[in-house]
């Protein structure tokens, strides 16, 4: 009698170790490849750095990775900014829930859709293709993610507090900054970490709205694997992969992003 | 209180939220340190009028006059009006003297005067050994003692309040009531509270004004509002009653409603207050504390000063320092009657034959159709 919850806890535990492996089994295999010195995923040559160390000479990847963090900062800055006034605009303004969806469609619509639509769009206004034009794309649905994060934020926000500040006699400006900005401060940096992953990886919008001359890190990668992975791609992929995994982590601890993965 | 000067002078003030009509051409005038109440359902217009004292919405039309200086058009940071809110709005990411030092702070009040004004009011809500924490450390009770001496220690000529016992558990609610008239007669100033506790309202103010559907019915004492309410809606929403509804007979000094087959007889003085004539739907308002019971075979109630019946007692349920008695009249009329423990000598019981009755000048008249109520 005893032993059946525990069977069925073996059962459940097996399960759920095989989706974990299903998940991460790949990843895992990427970064330990990544430390191998025979450059092979058949062979295991021994642990080595000789790979980070080669991709620090990769003149073409750590110029795209530059790019890549160009294109990530400043579509978060600005993205951040725009996005928290529209959280906040909405929150307490507009009362409408069509306008409400319409702000998280970008989040929503296939990425490739997106891509096509603002490359129609840059192409009508004859925007040439460049570093602008893929940061401008990123803004666009980095607002979206944003705004989405900063809302579930606000809406535990009492606009009571606003008016006791009010009240107690600072200006509706100077409440902004006393009250409302530290209460939903965790939110925007939730908000902006998670803008800065997904810009940083971001593909296809990129590949897009980017010109000829200025890759974003996964176009480099990509145009790269088309003549198979050298193992330097590996050791760039769990940077990456470290760098995003820590911002996830951060801004889902600050709490804005939960339920949203 | 009667005759100290009036500070707050509220002049035909309307107020519209879309088609809603949330305050309708309300005047009321509050005196210098008195505790006034606004006691009303919800949705009555009570917050939206206590808002518009504080500046968060602004008149339609009409004007809100403090000191003789109109409100109107003055930003709520500038009015010298504090608040307490109800969900208390304590800014959680302060402590409790950061809390109560804001306000002060925004004046550029120097700091060994923020800092010995903060303390002094913290001592006197209490808490001054909890300055530092952070309020979601405090109790319910607590917080709310933050909200009080965050909203007086900038010393505001009026001080608002939003239902401010509304969130504590009773017993602290009724601990509070005397608290919070202790403090504002300590401070001396103006507080006005909404409330939609009429018990509230009755001990802690020393005039209310009740308000429906946006109107303000009556402002008066507490004691002329239970005793003298002029309309229908005030004698429901106040304490208890009894309600006989019918049409005004009048005939020389011999004044009657007839309820059916039951008759009461009204004073004179009742009828003339209710400015009432012959033929007027009416209804006579009776409170329970006022309805006397005796049993079949004591002495009787003299026909001059009394209405009387006969009745059956069809319940009686202790409440500690009082009874309540459901009687039904022989015309099935249901009657409630209240005695104080102690009070009453006959024992009586569920089911006994009685006879209950009032004095007819405990009679209240008023108007029996609630449109002309106000």
């Amino acid at each position: 009698m005893q032993g059946k919850p525990q069977v069925q806890g073996r059962w459940l535990r097996a399960h759920l170790g095989l989706v974990y492996a299903f998940l991460y089994g790949p990843i895992l295999m990427l970064i330990v490849l990544s430390f191998n010195s025979s450059g092979m995923p058949t062979a295991w040559g021994g642990f080595s750095l000789e790979w980070y160390a080669e991709l620090a000479r990769n003149e073409a990847l750590l110029s795209a990775g530059l790019n890549s963090l160009i294109v990530a900062a400043g579509s978060t800055l600005v993205a951040t900014i725009i996005g928290t006034l529209l959280a906040i605009g909405l929150e307490r303004a507009v009362k409408s829930a069509t306008l409400d969806a319409f702000v998280f469609l970008p989040m929503i619509i296939p990425d490739i859709v997106l891509a096509i639509a603002l490359l129609s769009f840059f192409t009508l206004v004859k925007l040439d293709l460049s570093l602008t034009t893929i940061l401008l794309s990123h803004i666009v649905f980095n607002i979206a993610f944003v705004a989405a994060i900063i809302r579930t934020r606000l809406s535990y926000f009492d606009p009571s507090l606003e008016e006791a500040s009010m009240d107690l006699g600072a200006s509706a400006f100077k409440t902004f900054f006393t009250i409302t900005l530290p209460l939903i401060l965790p939110g925007i940096i939730a908000g902006a970490l998670l803008a800065f992953t997904i810009s940083l990886d971001e593909f296809v919008i990129a590949f897009f709205t980017s010109g000829p001359a200025e890759p974003t890190l996964p176009i480099q990668i990509y145009s790269m694997v088309r003549f198979g992975v050298t193992p330097d791609v590996n050791a760039l992929a769990t940077i990456v992969l470290g760098v995003s995994a820590v911002l996830i982590l951060i801004s889902q601890r600050l709490g804005g992003a939960r339920g949203l993965f | 209180m009667n005759n100290s000067k009036e500070l707050v002078h509220i002049e035909d003030v309307v107020k519209r939220f879309g088609r809603i009509v949330a305050v309708d051409h309300v005047n009321l005038s509050i005196r210098e340190g008195e505790f006034f109440a606004l006691l009303g359902p919800s949705g009555c217009g009570k917050t939206t009028l206590l808002r518009m004292l504080a500046g968060f919405e602004i008149p339609d039309s009409g004007s809100i006059l403090l000191d003789g200086v109109d409100l109107v058009g003055i930003k709520p940071w500038k009015r010298p009006v504090n608040m307490m809110f109800q969900s208390y709005a304590l800014f959680p990411h302060m402590s409790v003297y950061d809390n109560v030092a804001y306000g002060l702070r925004q004046d550029k009040v120097n700091k060994a005067d923020i800092e010995r004004r903060a303390n002094e009011v913290l001592r006197m809500v209490g808490l001054a050994d909890f300055s530092q924490r952070k309020p979601e450390t405090l109790s319910g009770g607590q917080k709310q003692r933050v909200a009080l001496a965050r909203a007086i220690v900038k010393q505001p000529k009026v001080l608002l309040l939003d239902e401010p016992l509304a969130a504590l558990d009773r017993k602290l609610r009724v601990e509070m009531r005397l608290e919070l008239k202790r403090l504002q007669h300590e401070l001396g100033i103006a507080f006005i509270f909404v409330t939609h506790d009429q018990e509230e309202a009755l001990t802690m103010s020393d005039r209310a004004a009740i308000m429906n559907f946006g109107r303000v019915l009556q402002v008066g004492t507490p004691e002329e509002l239970y005793e003298a309410p002029i309309s229908l809606f005030v004698a429901n929403f106040i304490g208890e009653s009894n309600v006989f509804n019918g049409v005004l007979e009048v005939q020389g000094k011999d004044i009657t409603l007839k309820q059916d087959e039951l008759i009461v007889r009204v004073s004179p003085e009742a009828r003339e207050r209710a400015g009432m004539s012959e033929g007027d739907s009416a209804a006579v308002i009776v409170r329970p504390e006022h309805v006397q019971i005796r049993s079949a075979d004591a002495e009787m109630f003299e026909y001059e000063k009394s209405n009387y019946y006969q009745g059956r007692i069809v319940e009686v349920v202790y409440l500690g320092s009082m009874r309540n008695y459901i009687i039904d009249l022989d015309d099935g009329t249901r009657v409630l009657a209240q005695t104080q423990a102690g009070e009453q000598s006959e024992d009586v019981a569920a089911g006994d034959q009685v006879v209950v009755g009032w004095e007819i000048k405990r009679g209240v008249l008023v108007s029996g159709s609630e449109q002309n109520a106000t």
